[in-house]
């Protein structure tokens, strides 16, 4: 067994993981992660009020403030020597740390990561750059705040990931197109309308508008049902998705259309009973389908077959894939 | 008014999974038998009234983005049309009362043309 290229692999996985943490680190700042209710004491409260403060948060030391500015801090040390002198009625100030060390607010989380390992702490008052106190940071903030910094990402990516918008955006050329095709067969009514259902949802999640995916679901709907009722084979609907232009082919080998112009009056219909039964052959279909697009050729020649091309031309604004999330947003 | 209001005053049966009908909220409603009328002339979000029973009247109102569809005249769609409903969230509905009157009963409870 070669161990030898999936421990690269792996190796490969794992330093891309560490290095988004790594970046993370230097990206985030103090204060994205940092706890900003803070319990604060004063110099002249006593040693007992730290005990039950700290009892009662679960927290392991506090800044001392006097007149808003920062000059001390109480930690669990401090307390434990007040408590074996049994000194707890002393006050704040006389057991507080005076050697303040601080991290900026504005630093990169890294540099909060560096104190803590050069000092051997896990606790950090954190100032603004007129060195007042606006909050603390503490080991367990950093990794939470990685963790809520994953979670965006991967959230980010889900939503990309579904949506497909950034599609053309991602591929580079001076032309991309997206080709779906749909093979109909001749009196597959059950299937009816999995094509235009399939493809309306494929030009929603690639950052279509509703009303453009709307007006493409129904021009398909009826150009599948006309393959499925009419043709002798059945056909092929070929639907090719550009940035700013969709044009949708329907076309089959027979039997054709003896009078394009007649069949294009909305009421005509060739259909048979049985067919207008089930609330098809209304004749209606390329009345709807011209109403729908911007333009719309019919091609025929009975005993050869039909082509029909529909185009719809997208504004800049409706434009597919360029402004994804814009148009993702107004669905529905 | 929501649909869970319609199926009440109308009596109607739903067909589709239990769902919460008091969250949709129809806008409009709509009625005709032949599907190329509705492609043409139902609106997104409406309630549409129709005898048809068989399966493409889903596709018709996914593609419309409709709120529901009340089957009349006590036709019954088969099980694959009804899982295909469930598989597009289209709840169906059905009267043994026919479309006329269901339809005068929708505008008596206030829905009206979008």
């Amino acid at each position: 067994m070669d161990f030898s290229s999936q421990s690269v692999d792996a190796i490969e996985a794992a330093a891309g993981k560490i290095s988004r943490v790594e970046e993370l680190v230097y990206v985030l700042r103090v204060s994205e992660v940092m706890t900003r209710d803070i319990k604060v004491l004063s110099p002249s409260m006593s040693m007992s009020i730290v005990l039950e403060l700290l009892r009662q948060e679960h927290i392991s030391g506090a800044p001392v403030i006097l007149n808003a500015d920062l000059i001390g801090v109480v930690s669990l040390e401090d307390l434990i020597r007040a408590l074996l002198v049994n000194d707890l009625g002393a006050p704040v100030g006389k057991y507080m740390t005076t050697k303040i060390i601080t991290a900026r607010a504005s630093d990169p989380v890294v540099e909060a990561l560096k104190v803590f390992t050069k000092n051997n702490i896990g606790r950090l008052p954190v100032v603004d750059e007129y060195g007042k106190l606006v909050g603390i940071i503490t080991k367990g903030d950093v990794t939470l705040g990685i963790l809520n910094a994953l979670q965006k990402d991967f959230q980010r990516e889900e939503v990309r990931r579904y949506r497909a918008s950034h599609l053309f955006e991602d591929i580079v050329s001076d032309r991309s197109s997206l080709i779906l095709r749909y093979n109909i067969k001749k009196d597959d009514f059950t299937r009816g309308g999995n094509a235009s259902s399939n493809i309306k949802r494929a030009l929603v999640r690639l950052g279509a508008n509703h009303q453009i995916a709307r007006r493409c679901g129904i021009a398909i709907y009826e150009a599948e049902m006309n393959l499925i009722i009419h043709t002798t084979k059945g056909g092929i609907i070929r639907v090719e998705i550009e940035p700013h232009k969709i044009t949708m082919r329907a076309v089959d080998e027979g039997p054709g259309i003896v009078d394009i112009e007649l069949a294009k009056q909305a009421g005509y219909s060739t259909a048979t009973d049985e067919v207008r039964e089930k609330g098809f052959g209304a004749g209606m279909g390329l009345f709807n389908i011209n109403r729908c697009v911007d333009k719309m050729t019919l091609e025929s020649e009975p005993g050869k077959g039909t082509r029909l091309e529909m185009k719809i031309y997208l504004q800049p604004e409706e434009s597919v894939g360029e402004t994804g999330y814009h148009f993702g947003e107004n669905s529905k | 008014m929501n649909l869970q209001q319609i199926i009440d005053h109308l009596e109607l049966k739903p067909l589709t999974n239990t769902q919460d009908f008091s969250q949709i909220e129809p806008s409009t409603g709509y009625t005709a038998d032949l599907l190329s009328c509705v492609m043409a002339g139902a609106k997104s979000h409406c309630i549409w009234v129709t005898l048809q029973a068989h399966m493409n009247i889903i596709a018709v109102a996914a593609l419309l983005d409709m709120s529901a569809i009340i089957i009349t005249e006590g036709a019954h769609p088969d099980e694959a049309t009804i899982s295909k409903a469930n598989a597009q969230s289209i709840p169906l509905l059905t009267s043994n009362r026919s479309s006329f009157e269901i339809v005068g009963e929708l505008w008596s409870l206030g829905l009206r043309s979008g």
